[in-house]
């Protein structure tokens, strides 16, 4: 616990630096983002750790980015009910799916690939509803520019920071608390064995279940942040398979068996992104990519904890595959 | 019956052709190494650009080119094997899942830097054959044919040679195949070619019918793996008919409901059907 309050001093004082000397606007732009991606990622990890790999997590961003949005712009409903409508949604999705899954015993590969058909159904769906979602051309959120606060809209970035910033700390607690609680310890034993996990007495199903549910919410608010951070929504950016891909990659990267792990591969991701653009300009798009899906695979074969995982155990002197650290 | 379904089921069927090559490659590889190459599709599209290259940019005739682009996939497929799949035989499968799908960033990155995203096409385009009032694309009827000649072939392939007998041995038990005097990295790299092989084949039809682009995979890959787990990864057979199955899904969904929603009815068929038989349709 004391560490955990360390940590949170750190924080605040390291944002209190920040804002008082004034951040260049293009790198808040940046810090936002890492911070929104770390906080879906770090969502993905709160199942993904246990050995469930979801590849459809894009569905729940996407539901998130999208009920926000439409809520807003057809229905007048602000974004502070429309975020917890669209966790709900997410969430309802989550059940639909998962409850059949792991009732069912779908696991492993096989769960990865529902996952995936999940994601593309979602971003069929909104690219097929395109006279409510604008299609594939995207869709942008009405701007309320007297208030914008009343309706989650962040013209001035260093908001935008602190509200993104106050959302990845509540994921950070919600994985500790997780880590330390019986639900973790189940899954656990589950991923080890099935089997013996029920002979003992856990309901694996519904333990299950209830992470998914969990780590859904987490993912749609922050999908529903993303949206309302950046004023523009597309099927192809905020839902769907690839954005699947790429958040369990950003959390795989950094190492999804720490907590701060899922956040430094976002970071590295969008830093290595940027950093490129920056670089070359246009002329090499696809540059970042390239050099992104290099590492992957090399991450997968000779670094399969993550950086950030690999740097804790060698730190630790561990080499537990799950080293369970708090950070 | 309506002529427009009549079509839309031939077409359907036809469609299936190739969709049938790339299940029966992918779940060649699956049944053969245990591994899903989330990228597979992502190979079509390689070719796709390589017969570009040398058609429309070098000049050669279309069959020579298709010829030497198989022959590029094909090497691709071994490639794929010996550098990613192999090092990691022994890590979990999701591994090796991940693994491929860095290689689908990479396939498709790399592509757009060398060729933007612009959509290119060799401007081949074959007439579409009027029959009683039903429109029918030669270019898929054509790849329709040229796909049951090639999955007869692997058929003849896998029942009558010694690597044929050796791979069909391995799919049935991986671990006592070594005692029989097979070594297990030629049969892996020999079935990771035929993979190759077989999409390079379906990149030969398929740029008869769509233009090029580094993310023509995305547009094929979920179905293609959906066909595998729908005939039962590892199932042949099974991945054959299922080919046929969703493909005609697609073609009636999108007759009764709408084209935009065609696909999802496939997928969301899709996620119904694993939880009742997640070992494919055709599993007892």
């Amino acid at each position: 616990m004391k560490r955990n309050l360390l940590f949170l001093l750190g924080v605040v004082v390291i944002t209190a630096v920040l804002l008082l000397i004034g951040v260049p606007v293009y790198t808040m732009h940046i810090l936002v983002q890492v911070l929104l991606w770390g906080a879906i990622c770090s969502g993905w990890t709160l199942l993904g750790r246990f050995g469930i790999t979801s590849m459809g997590h894009g569905a729940f961003v996407g539901i998130g980015a999208y009920g926000v949005v439409l809520l807003w712009n057809h229905l007048g409903i602000t974004p502070w009910l429309g975020v917890p409508i669209a966790a709900a949604a997410a969430m309802l999705l989550a059940f639909a799916v998962g409850y059949p899954c792991f009732k069912l015993r779908v696991v492993g590969r096989n769960f990865s690939l529902v996952t995936m058909a999940m994601a593309v159904v979602v971003q069929l769906t909104i690219i097929a509803a395109r006279d409510v979602t604008g299609g594939s051309l995207g869709l942008t959120p009405k701007a309320q520019t007297s208030a914008p606060l009343l309706a989650l809209q962040f013209p001035n970035k260093n908001v935008a920071f602190l509200f993104a910033l106050g959302f990845w700390l509540v994921v950070l607690w919600v994985m500790t608390r997780l880590n330390a609680s019986m639900t973790s310890l189940s899954l656990a034993a589950s991923a080890e064995q099935e089997d013996a996990a029920e002979a003992i007495g856990i309901n694996v199903a519904r333990e299950k279940l209830k992470v998914l549910l969990l780590s859904a919410a987490v993912t749609a608010v922050g999908g529903a942040l993303l949206g309302q951070y950046l004023m523009y929504i597309n099927p192809e950016t905020l839902s769907g398979s690839p954005v699947s891909l790429q958040i369990l990659y950003a959390s795989i990267a950094g190492g999804m068996y720490t907590v701060l792990g899922p956040t430094i591969g976002s970071g590295l991701t969008l830093a290595l992104t940027e950093s490129l653009r920056v670089l070359f300009g246009t002329r090499f798009i696809g540059a970042a990519n390239t050099i992104y899906g290099l590492m992957l695979i090399l991450f997968v074969i000779f670094m399969p904890q993550g950086i950030w995982g690999t740097i804790l155990s060698k730190l630790q002197g561990r080499t537990s595959r799950r080293a369970r650290s708090l950070l | 019956m309506d002529t427009f379904l009549l079509e839309a089921m031939i077409n359907g069927i036809l469609l299936g052709g190739v969709f049938a090559l790339l299940t029966i490659g992918l779940n060649l590889i699956f049944g053969v190494i245990d591994v899903v190459w989330i990228a597979y599709t992502e190979l079509v599209m390689v070719g796709m650009y390589a017969i570009y290259c040398l058609y429309s940019g070098l000049g050669l005739p279309l069959l020579v080119a298709c010829l030497i682009a198989v022959a590029f996939v094909t090497v691709l497929g071994a490639l794929v094997h010996f550098l990613i799949i192999a090092p990691i035989l022994d890590s979990p499968p999701i591994n090796q899942l991940l693994a491929t799908g860095g290689l689908l960033f990479f396939l498709q990155s790399f592509a757009t830097l060398l060729f933007t995203t612009d959509f290119r096409n060799i401007g081949v385009r074959l007439p579409s054959l009027q029959l009683g009032g039903m429109f029918i694309s030669t270019a898929r009827l054509l790849a329709f044919i040229v796909a049951l000649i090639a999955v007869t072939c692997l058929y003849l392939f896998l029942k009558y040679t010694y690597w044929g007998l050796a791979i069909r041995a391995i799919a049935q038990d991986r671990h006592i195949i070594g005692l029989m005097g097979i070594d297990q990295r030629w049969a892996y790299g020999i079935t990771s070619a035929i993979g190759g092989a077989l999409a390079g084949l379906a990149a030969c039809l398929l740029v008869l019918q769509y233009d090029i682009q580094p993310f023509i995979g995305n547009s094929f890959g979920p179905i293609v793996w959906m066909n595998c787990v729908f005939g039962g990864l590892g199932n042949l057979v099974g991945g054959f008919l299922s080919a046929f199955i969703v493909s005609e899904i697609i073609a009636i969904s999108g007759y009764y409901i709408s084209t935009d929603l065609s696909y999802a009815c496939a997928f969301a068929a899709f996620i119904v059907i694993m939880f009742f038989k997640p070992r494919g349709i055709f599993s007892k």
